[in-house]
């Protein structure tokens, strides 16, 4: 199962596993991993599961598209490598995947 | 003596709490305790995607049960709290066993508040608020059948979305003279129910609903002015209504909900209590509230574990809501209760969607966006920063949202 790394904005750093065809935010909330917290559910409504992709995996994870795009834009603190955890879809390609999250996710 | 914390209920509130307090490193056992068959899941779900048999129950869990064992947290799930007695610090379930508690968390939730109409209680009539619910509705969820529902709120119109989706017949009964009279402006309304219409959905404002009964063999729904909706499948959905039995009944304060202060405190020191079922206040809206919402009870249940954990942070968001209907993402921000001026940016446009703002005296109260993501965002930092913008402005499509917040 690929292994995520969630890095809080203390420092505090989490791995996970996280089954492939989840997403990013999923994995952090079934680990009680805070800094992320998915309030829909999941449905790109609330901008609640930001999280910054490490460089080096930004081009295997992708650019945010559409209304994530959107939110993005207007979520506290935004870095080029922001994206809405739960439009990541964990695949065997990520296993290692780094993230880290914000201060806030307000 | 380990120190133990209960937490009455399995609701959104309860799950972030007792996944919050493991975060704030809460030395000791950590008991989630309720009458539903599942683990926490999902509410929002139960009248969208769910209702349309898009995901399953075990999809729409909020994290999977062995999450909470591998995390140390007991889930005592399908137990009714019976009472509660906070002299001896004892919580006592229905089925007999008693449970102590060195702190206590009430995440009591809210239920379909009842509809007084002869019948309710006949087959094929359904409330819409928990798991169990939906699945009787689905279980009679037919393209070739009828379908009445009996109010225009958030949950009656999801579901009627939901419902023309898969093909059945569809009548939509409210009381009031406009759907979502009590939490939208007339344009917004008249905008929802339009689309429903466009969607097939019958829409019918002004109507009392009297009774459902059997006439030869088939259900009907008898409404005061004499009209009659012959139907296979009804849903009530006419608010709800917060569950303050239990703390009531042990004296705790209560106000519209279980009072608490910005900490989520009770009145009992040793008592938190933490979403649907609490009235708190809010010092950025200026006064006491009590909000139905899956953010209010995540982020209250966040303050809730900062408080029985000796970190106490104050809990103060403007609350923000959303609705899915057919293609339309609605996201509010704020409430706009007391508004008077709504300003639109956009037409009324399906595709493009437009944003209703509501002020009153000039301030930004809320704000209504309909497929407009980013002025949702802007508007939940409006209101959080008090920034104020000229309502000219607010309706100009040519200014980019961003610049207000500069």
């Amino acid at each position: 199962m690929p292994l995520i790394h969630y890095v809080e904005a203390n420092g505090a750093e989490y791995e996970a596993e996280v089954p492939v065809g989840q997403s990013v935010m999923q994995g952090a909330v079934d680990n009680m991993i805070d800094g992320i917290l998915g309030e829909c559910g999941g449905v790109c409504s609330c901008a609640t599961c930001h999280c910054y992709v490490d460089e080096d995996w930004f081009d295997k994870v992708g650019p945010p598209e559409g209304s994530e795009q959107l939110m993005l834009e207007m979520v506290p603190a935004p870095e080029p490598t922001s994206r809405l955890s739960c439009q990541i879809k964990v695949t065997a390609e990520l296993d290692g995947l780094v993230v880290r999250l914000p201060v806030s996710q307000y | 003596m380990q120190r133990r914390v209960v937490i009455v209920g399995t609701g959104h509130a309860a799950a972030q709490l007792a996944s919050s307090l493991r975060q704030q490193n809460w030395q000791g056992e950590i008991l989630l305790v309720g009458e539903e068959s599942q683990a926490p899941y999902q509410r929002p779900p139960l009248s969208k995607d769910y209702l349309a048999g898009e995901r399953t129950a075990d999809n729409i869990l909020i994290r999977p049960a062995a999450a909470y064992a591998s995390h140390g947290v007991d889930l005592l799930t399908g137990r009714r709290v019976l009472s509660i007695d906070r002299t001896a610090k004892m919580v006592a379930l229905e089925d007999g066993q008693q449970l102590s508690y060195q702190k206590l968390a009430l995440c009591t939730g809210a239920r379909a508040r009842p509809a007084s109409i002869r019948g309710v209680g006949s087959p094929g009539v359904f409330y819409l608020r928990t798991l169990a619910d939906v699945d009787g509705i689905r279980a009679n969820i037919s393209p070739d059948k009828s379908a009445v529902i009996i109010g225009g709120g958030y949950i009656g119109l999801e579901a009627a979305a939901a419902l023309r989706g898969l093909g059945m017949a569809v009548t939509l009964l409210e009381l009031e003279a406009r759907v979502l009279s009590r939490v939208c402006a007339s344009e917004v309304s008249a905008f929802y129910a339009e689309v429903h219409r466009e969607e097939g959905v019958d829409i019918h404002t002004g109507v009392e609903v009297l009774s459902i009964e059997d006439r030869d063999g088939i259900r009907v729904v008898i409404c005061a002015d004499g009209s009659r909706f012959p139907a296979d499948l009804i849903i009530i959905g006419v608010g709800v209504t917060p569950n303050v039995e239990l703390a009531e009944a042990c004296g705790l304060a209560i106000d519209n909900g279980i009072l608490v202060d910005e900490f989520a405190r009770t009145s009992d020191p040793d008592i938190v209590a933490a979403g649907d079922c609490t009235n708190h206040p809010n010092e950025l809206l200026g006064r006491r509230v009590r909000l139905e919402s899956v953010p209010n009870a995540v982020e209250q249940a966040k303050t809730a574990a900062g408080t029985l954990c000796d970190r106490p942070v104050p809990y103060q968001s403007y609350p923000w809501f959303w609705s899915d209907q057919y293609d339309l993402k609605l996201q509010i921000a704020g409430l706009s209760e007391g508004y008077d001026q709504v300003v639109l940016r956009g037409g009324k446009d399906r595709q493009r969607g437009f944003v209703a703002w509501y002020l009153r005296g000039g301030r930004l109260l809320a704000a209504d966006c309909i497929n407009r993501p980013k002025e949702f965002m802007v508007a939940r930092q409006l209101l959080a920063r008090g920034l104020a913008v000229d309502p000219v402005a607010l309706a100009d499509e040519t200014i980019d949202p961003k610049n207000w917040l500069s």
